[in-house]
């Protein structure tokens, strides 16, 4: 495995995941917004393939950008009762403003004091089989406990869901 | 890989799948005209031949319109999104024992997330068009592939366990040989409840009748592609026909031994045939299904797929997980 990722290809990728999260927020139209974000996730598709993690990448197409992205759009198309609804008016208010710098602060605080951890990078890129078999001895446990949590999030939104005669 | 390489292989594959529109709409048009006691184009050409070749022509010449309170943008990048996708699931199939584009121990998992991009186009050209016609037509596509995906996937699970690989070569390979003697070993015998399964799910997920209240015509004209025109329009109908053949493809590859003769060794050349004339058998079967059954309701069909295929076929994962897994020591304990 190369020391370092080719530099072109990653900074075209990090400019397009970067550009498309900014254009998620700065966007007024929530559909259009949504389908930034799915631009977004393709791209953090593409960093994982030119990290040789080509299952994650396959994994992020397919529930980031295959299921997340279209319950997204779902929701925000089924909640727009008309068209002109999906813009969005500028919120200038103090209030918006406050959160927003205190957000940034905080974000930006924790990404100047990051520091990577020192990780060797491994000889050779493991495949998806040495994934699975570490995934189902050695870290079976947060995989089980993340697939409860994840039942646990399915149930509730189904009681929630169910009305009257729940 | 050269950079040529990978370019012929790109054109290799566009290739494919041009052909394939062109003799999937003339062998549609053709197959239903036989199943409702019609003849079919018989005017242009021999047989009708040339009837697809002059609808080219049209879709090529056609002016390209867009509705004036049309999402601009929108509206002209969703046939590529949806076109994009359909066009790299080639990649994945394997054409015979060195004929592949490439090889990738995730092949499968690819065309699954491949196909799992199309709804996203849909869902594009149905709201970008500004119709109502075509926000239903999408959100019904949208609904109902999202739905379908889950039992197709999980359709897969049993071939992929009995092979121990999610690379479709070694999925082929690993279907070569006999049981008892005589019965080919196609993963489709034991596995015939995942079968029935993919093959429901795969109709749906192509969007064909019976499941084809997405484009529903007496209702909806032609769903998400109703504003579309011109080439815009010709992507949108590729994508279809080239999403038909690659479910075919693929279940080819996963229950119907890819492209391995049963019971006689297959020679390389031959390979690509085999493969070919079994993924049309299984596109013949979908239209047969498209042109004897009639549509759905759209809760009809999303309360089957999460109420019955979806537990049938997490069950048969179980089960099959279950028999795998004894299966050795039921036999040992057997010949003792």
């Amino acid at each position: 495995m190369p020391e370092s990722v080719a530099a072109v290809p990653f900074i075209v990728l990090a400019a397009l995941a970067v550009g498309g999260a900014a254009m998620v927020i700065l966007s007024r139209n929530v559909v259009h917004a949504a389908f930034w974000l799915l631009e977004v996730m393709m791209a953090v598709a593409g960093l994982f393939m030119l990290l040789s993690a080509g299952f994650l990448a396959l994994v992020q197409m397919m529930v980031y950008a295959g299921a997340v992205s279209v319950l997204v759009l779902f929701t925000v198309m089924l909640t727009l009762r008309r068209r002109e609804d999906a813009e969005r008016p500028l919120d200038l208010s103090w209030s918006a403003g406050l959160i927003a710098l205190g957000v940034f602060v905080a974000v930006g605080a924790a990404v100047v004091s990051f520091v990577p951890p020192a990780v060797m990078a491994p000889v050779r890129t493991p495949g998806v089989t040495e994934f699975g078999t570490q995934l189902f001895t050695q870290r079976a446990l947060p995989f089980e406990i993340a697939s409860v949590v994840l039942l646990i999030a399915l149930v509730g939104a189904v009681w929630w869901a169910g009305g009257e005669d729940r | 890989m050269s950079a040529l390489g990978i370019l012929g292989r790109f054109a290799a594959m566009l290739v494919l799948l041009l052909v394939n529109g062109v003799v999937l709409i003339y062998m549609l048009r053709k197959v239903l005209g036989r199943l409702h006691l019609r003849i079919g184009p018989n005017r242009v050409g021999p047989f009708g031949l040339l009837q697809t070749t002059n609808d080219v022509i049209k879709l090529l010449t056609k002016e390209d319109l867009r509705p004036d309170s049309a999402d601009a943008w929108l509206f002209n990048i969703a046939p590529y999104l949806i076109f994009v996708p359909s066009f790299m699931a080639y990649i994945p199939l394997v054409f015979g024992p060195t004929l592949a584009v490439t090889n990738l121990d995730t092949g499968l998992l690819l065309a699954f997330a491949l196909t799992s991009l199309v709804p996203l186009g849909v869902l594009m050209a149905g709201w970008s068009s500004n119709s109502k016609w075509s926000l239903i037509g999408g959100m019904r596509a949208a609904g109902l592939q999202i739905a379908y995906e889950v039992p197709l996937l999980l359709s897969a699970l049993g071939p992929v366990m009995m092979a121990g690989s999610l690379d479709p070569a070694r999925i082929v390979a690993a279907q070569s040989g006999v049981w008892l003697g005589f019965i080919p070993r196609w993963f489709v015998i034991p596995q015939i409840l995942a079968f029935v399964v993919y093959a429901i799910a795969s109709q749906a997920e192509t969007q064909q009748t019976p499941f084809d209240m997405s484009e529903a015509e007496s209702e909806l004209i032609t769903g998400f592609a109703n504003e579309y025109g011109g080439m815009r329009f010709g992507f949108m109908y590729l994508a279809e026909f080239s999403n038909t053949f690659i479910v075919s493809a693929i279940g080819t590859m996963l229950f119907f031994g890819g492209w391995q003769l049963p019971w006689v060794a297959t020679p390389a050349w031959l390979a690509p045939f085999v493969f070919i004339a079994k993924t049309y058998t299984g596109i013949f079967v979908m239209m047969w299904a498209r042109g004897s059954l009639p549509r759905f309701r759209v809760d009809q069909m999303l309360s089957f797929c999460w109420k019955v295929l979806i537990p049938v076929s997490l069950a048969w994962v179980v089960v099959w997980a279950c028999v795998q897994r004894l299966w050795p020591v039921v036999a040992m304990a057997v010949s003792r």
